[in-house]
Order: C-alpha cells, then sequence, then structure tokens
C-alpha cells in the first residue's frame, strides 16, 4: 500500500465526490464533502487498512462563506504506517456531518469534544452532548467570535502585539 | 453478564442496583473526574464518566500566545512527564519551519523524555500498587523520582511543570552536577527498579488482584483509538517512537515490550519492561554522546533561539531577536502539521495550523488519555467494584490531560 494507490483507489471509489489532495509536510491530506465522510471512513477502514483513528478535531474559518467550519479526522493505517488527514468543511448555518462512532468507537469523545467547542453536528451520534465546557453554556467557545479577552475592556488594548 | 439475583416486589420502591460516585474528589480517581457507577451488590453494570472539572481552555489560550509561552501550557498537560510534552511542542515548531536540530540535542531530548517516561510509569506503577494495598513500594521509587526531577532541576529550574528546553535545543547546557546526577542516577536505578518488580511482580496479593481485571481486547483497544503501555497491553505493537520516528530514535535499539490479556497486569508488566527499555536508551545516548562536541547545546537558529544574554547587549543583531523572541513577534510560516510524540501515556499529538502569524491559528492536542479513558466502561462492565478502582489507577488517567 502506497500513498499514490490510496489516491488512485479513493478516487475511483468516490468518482463523484471531487476529492482534492495534497501533502503538506508530508501527511497526505484529502479534502472530501462533509455528507460523505462516513461512507470514505468505512471505505478506508474496509479496504484501505485504514482502522486506526487519530484523531477528530475542528476549525473555524469565518471568512470562508458557506465552508465556515472545518472537521478535521487524521487516520493511521498501522499496517503500513501511512498517516491521512481528511478534511470537510460545512456552512456554520447547518452544519451537520456524519457521525463516526458506528466504525471507530473511539470517536465518540472526540465527536463530543468537536461538538462542545465548535457546534459541529455529527448526526447519527448517540450521545452529542457538551463533555468540557458546562452543560447551560449556549455557544461554542472555540469559534472565532469568541475573543479569549473581554473585548470591550480599554485596558486591556494591545494593537500593537495582539492579534 | 450479571445474572439477576434480587427479587423485589412489584410497584417496590426499592432498585435492583444502587448507583454510587466515585469521584469527582475520591482517592481511587487520582484526580478530578467523576464516574457514576451502577452496581449489583459487587458487580459494575454501567459506568458514565463525566470530565471536564479543570478544564482551562488551553487550545484557545493558544491562539492568542506566541509559540514560546506555549510550551508553559504543554507542562499541565501530562504532569507526570511534561518534558515530553514540552519537546513534542518545540518539536512541532521545528517541523513547521523546517529546523534542523543538532544530533547533540536530539540525544540529551532522548535522555530527559526518556527519564520522564521512567518517572511517569513509576508514579503509575506504584500507584497500582496503592491501590492494591501495598505502600511500601510507592514511597520507596518515590525518591527515584525525586532524583529525576532533581535533574530537571538542574536543567531548567523546575520540577514538575518543567517547562524544559526551547525551540532549537536547551536553554543552557547541562552542568557538571546534572552529568553527576544523571550518572548517579543510571548507576543505583537498576537495583532499585529490580527491587520494586520483587516486590510486586511475583506477589501473590498482588497478582490475584491485578490478573484478569480490567481486561480489554487489541481488537478493541484499537477500535477505541487507545495507544501507549495501554494499547500494548492489549498486544498491540504501536509504538511512535518506531512508527514515525522523531528526534533520532531510529539510531536507538530497544524493544517494544507487549502483553496480551490487556489487563491490569499486563499493563503492570508492560510499563515495567518500558522502564527497562528506556534505561537502556539512556545508555545508548550516553554512549553516543561521548567524543561529541559538548558545547552544542541548541541550533543555530537566531530567529526562534533567544540569544546570549551578553551578545543582546553589544551586538545589534542579538539586541533585535531578543527584543522579536520576547515580545512574540516572530511570524510562523503558514502551514498545517501533525506532530507525534510518545507520551507518558500514548500518542500526545500537536495539530497546528499557522496563518502565518505570530500565533497558531489552531491549536489542537491529541491528548492520548481523554481518548482511552471513554474505554473504561468497557473495560469494568461486568467486573467486580474493587477491579474497576485497580482498573483505574492501572490505565494512568492525568486530569490535566483529560481536561486540557
Amino acid at each position: 500500500m502506497t500513498k499514490e494507490i490510496i489516491q488512485e483507489r479513493l478516487n475511483q471509489a468516490f468518482s463523484g465526490a471531487a476529492l482534492q489532495w495534497a501533502e503538506p509536510w508530508g501527511m497526505l491530506e484529502c479534502t472530501i464533502p462533509a455528507d460523505q465522510n462516513l461512507a470514505i471512513a468505512t471505505f478506508l477502514f474496509q479496504e484501505l487498512g485504514f482502522q486506526f483513528l487519530t484523531d477528530i478535531t475542528g476549525i473555524h474559518y469565518p471568512e470562508q462563506e458557506g465552508k465556515e467550519l472545518g472537521i478535521i479526522t487524521h487516520l493511521h493505517n498501522l499496517k503500513d504506517n501511512i498517516r491521512l488527514r481528511l478534511k470537510a468543511f460545512v456552512p456554520v448555518a447547518a452544519p451537520d456531518t456524519h457521525s463516526l462512532t458506528s466504525v471507530f468507537s473511539g470517536a465518540d469523545w472526540m465527536e463530543r469534544e468537536t461538538y462542545d467547542f465548535f457546534g459541529i453536528n455529527f448526526v447519527g451520534h448517540h450521545n452529542l452532548k457538551r463533555i468540557l465546557n458546562v452543560d447551560e453554556m449556549d455557544y461554542f467557545p472555540m469559534r472565532k467570535e469568541y475573543q479569549m479577552e473581554d473585548p470591550t475592556r480599554l485596558d486591556k488594548d494591545d494593537e500593537m502585539f495582539g492579534r | 453478564m450479571v445474572e439477576k439475583h434480587i427479587q423485589l416486589a412489584e410497584n417496590s420502591v426499592e432498585k435492583e442496583t444502587t448507583t454510587i460516585n466515585l469521584g469527582p474528589t475520591h482517592p481511587a480517581t487520582h484526580g478530578i473526574f467523576q464516574n457514576i457507577m451502577e452496581i449489583d451488590g459487587e458487580r459494575v453494570i454501567k459506568t458514565e464518566m463525566t470530565v471536564g472539572y479543570i478544564h482551562r481552555a488551553f487550545e484557545k489560550i493558544a491562539e492568542r500566545r506566541p509559540y514560546s509561552q506555549i510550551t508553559p501550557l504543554t507542562d499541565r498537560l501530562n504532569y507526570c512527564s511534561a518534558p515530553i510534552n514540552n519537546f513534542g511542542w518545540h518539536m512541532t515548531i521545528e517541523k513547521l519551519v523546517g529546523l534542523e536540530v543538532p544530533k547533540r540535542v536530539d540525544y540529551l531530548r532522548v535522555i530527559i523524555m526518556e527519564l520522564a517516561r521512567i518517572a511517569d510509569h513509576l508514579v503509575c506503577n506504584s500507584v497500582i500498587g496503592v491501590d492494591t494495598g501495598a505502600l511500601t513500594p510507592f514511597t520507596y521509587v518515590f525518591q527515584w523520582r525525586e532524583k529525576i526531577y532533581e535533574i530537571y532541576e538542574g536543567i531548567c529550574g523546575s520540577r514538575l511543570t518543567t517547562n524544559i528546553g526551547r525551540i532549537g535545543g536547551f536553554e543552557r547546557n547541562f552542568t557538571d552536577d546534572t552529568w553527576k546526577k544523571i550518572h548517579d542516577f543510571m548507576e543505583g536505578f537498576p537495583a532499585v527498579l529490580k527491587e520494586f518488580e520483587t516486590l510486586l511482580t511475583r506477589n501473590r496479593i498482588f497478582m490475584d488482584r491485578c490478573i484478569g481485571a480490567g481486561p480489554i481486547s487489541a481488537e478493541r483497544a484499537l477500535n477505541w483509538s487507545m495507544t501507549g503501555p495501554n494499547l500494548r497491553a492489549a498486544g498491540v505493537d504501536y509504538d511512535v517512537r518506531v512508527h514515525s520516528p522523531y528526534s533520532s530514535y531510529n539510531e536507538f535499539d530497544f524493544k517494544i515490550p507487549v502483553g496480551s490479556a490487556g489487563d491490569v497486569y499486563d499493563r503492570y508488566l508492560v510499563r515495567n519492561g518500558e522502564m527497562w527499555e528506556s534505561y537502556r536508551i539512556i545508555q545508548q545516548a550516553l554512549d553516543k554522546l561521548k567524543g561529541m562536541d559538548s558545547s552544542i547545546f541548541h541550533a543555530d537558529a537566531p530567529e526562534f533561539y533567544l540569544p546570549e544574554k551578553a551578545d543582546v547587549y553589544t551586538k545589534m543583531e542579538a539586541l533585535i531577536y531578543h527584543f522579536k523572541i520576547v515580545m512574540g513577534e516572530t511570524d510562523l510560516p503558514p502551514g498545517e502539521v501533525y506532530h507525534s510524540v510518545e507520551g507518558g501515556n500514548g500518542e500526545l499529538g500537536y495539530y497546528l495550523v499557522s496563518d502565518g502569524g505570530r500565533t497558531p491559528y489552531r491549536l489542537h492536542f491529541r491528548r492520548p488519555c481523554f481518548i482511552y479513558y471513554q474505554a473504561f466502561n468497557e473495560m469494568v462492565a461486568g467486573g467486580l467494584f474493587s477491579d474497576a478502582v485497580v482498573t483505574l489507577s492501572s490505565i494512568n488517567v492525568i486530569a490535566g490531560e483529560l481536561d486540557a
């Protein structure tokens, strides 16, 4: 199994999905449609040996209209020692994607954490509720509109060295 | 799984099972997290784990901090092996900017990382002893953890949350006193570990409490994304040091101890085996260091590595770089990297997205114990309640890492 075979097999099996490939810093990366993530993960699990889920996390790009929220999944083929990063983008207005819990049990808390911080809705997750933050919280704190410091404070203005 | 043995009258207000809380503050949890356990007599039926009691929003804080100020945040993840976290973060930055560090730095890092692994495993394994009723090994090996902390102290000045090293190397060279402490440790440690094993490994009470407690199969452990000694105890030889070598680990000759049953006893044995291997790695690193130029302890990377104080007062460039680094004004190249290291309890990953600014656009920590702790319910269901307590101490859950 090589990176080329993975690209070829995946392109073949999901020819309608317009997969985009990249390889930043030596890690194979594929941008996939968010509604096909479960099908692709299942295919990778069953056919290409990606049976280890390293991580699921989110990212927020407020300026990318219609693709504000990203779901980043790291998979690992332990047999051939190949890592693969899957990226899927969803609009912030309807942040729906499929849950991978039916393939990877370990996705459970990773998805709960991603939901907790980014509000990404993993359809099919059996217990999608907040995990690290309090249940009463009514916003998703890792989104970029929530600043670390209180933006109304004048004494904390650091336009010289702040982001 | 659990047979029904209590017969209650219809409409009884009594329940067949009892719900108890193990935690949030309970000696058996060794940290702040809650396990709501439904038990039937002595048997555990179901556990619901609640985490997040010490969540400190590190990922959000990191988005506002320059990279050098993120190292202290990583200390507070798995604080039993903080140097591994620090170096892991430094290596992530080095990977992003394409910085090559000298071989000597690699070996020095390996020595400290393996010492940290020994410290971490000493705590975890001796705590299994404490939870099974043997306090002596714990107090005994803690002396030796103390010696490791003194080595950290000689290098960076702090002990638990170390903030050790800098991007590109170390803040200062190891002193003769530190080398003496390392050599003293290497001399005395094998006898101690041997004695520790003599106290526990073939101890009848310890074996009876540990064998068969909290087992997990290799297949399930992989499916739960477990890593580290817990996965290896189940029989999968996945080790980041071998699969994705960093810091010249590919030059070292060491074995990956694996278990078969994935129970508490196997986890204990795997950790002990790893301590022996760590010891061997340190020996090899010390051998490799012989004959190397002992004045090298950092890479030549003026943009990232703080210059000598004497140079700051006398040289213009040093002053500029000093100012830029201290004020956090060095921009990172834009890009996305994932770097992982074998932490004390599993694959500790850093997913860093940089947009070219002075701080990360997004930084995510893959915390191994957050991920494998979710399998706790499966590991203890159907077993005795006392097994659940031992299981909890054997999987090395560190609250700081759990909640980030």
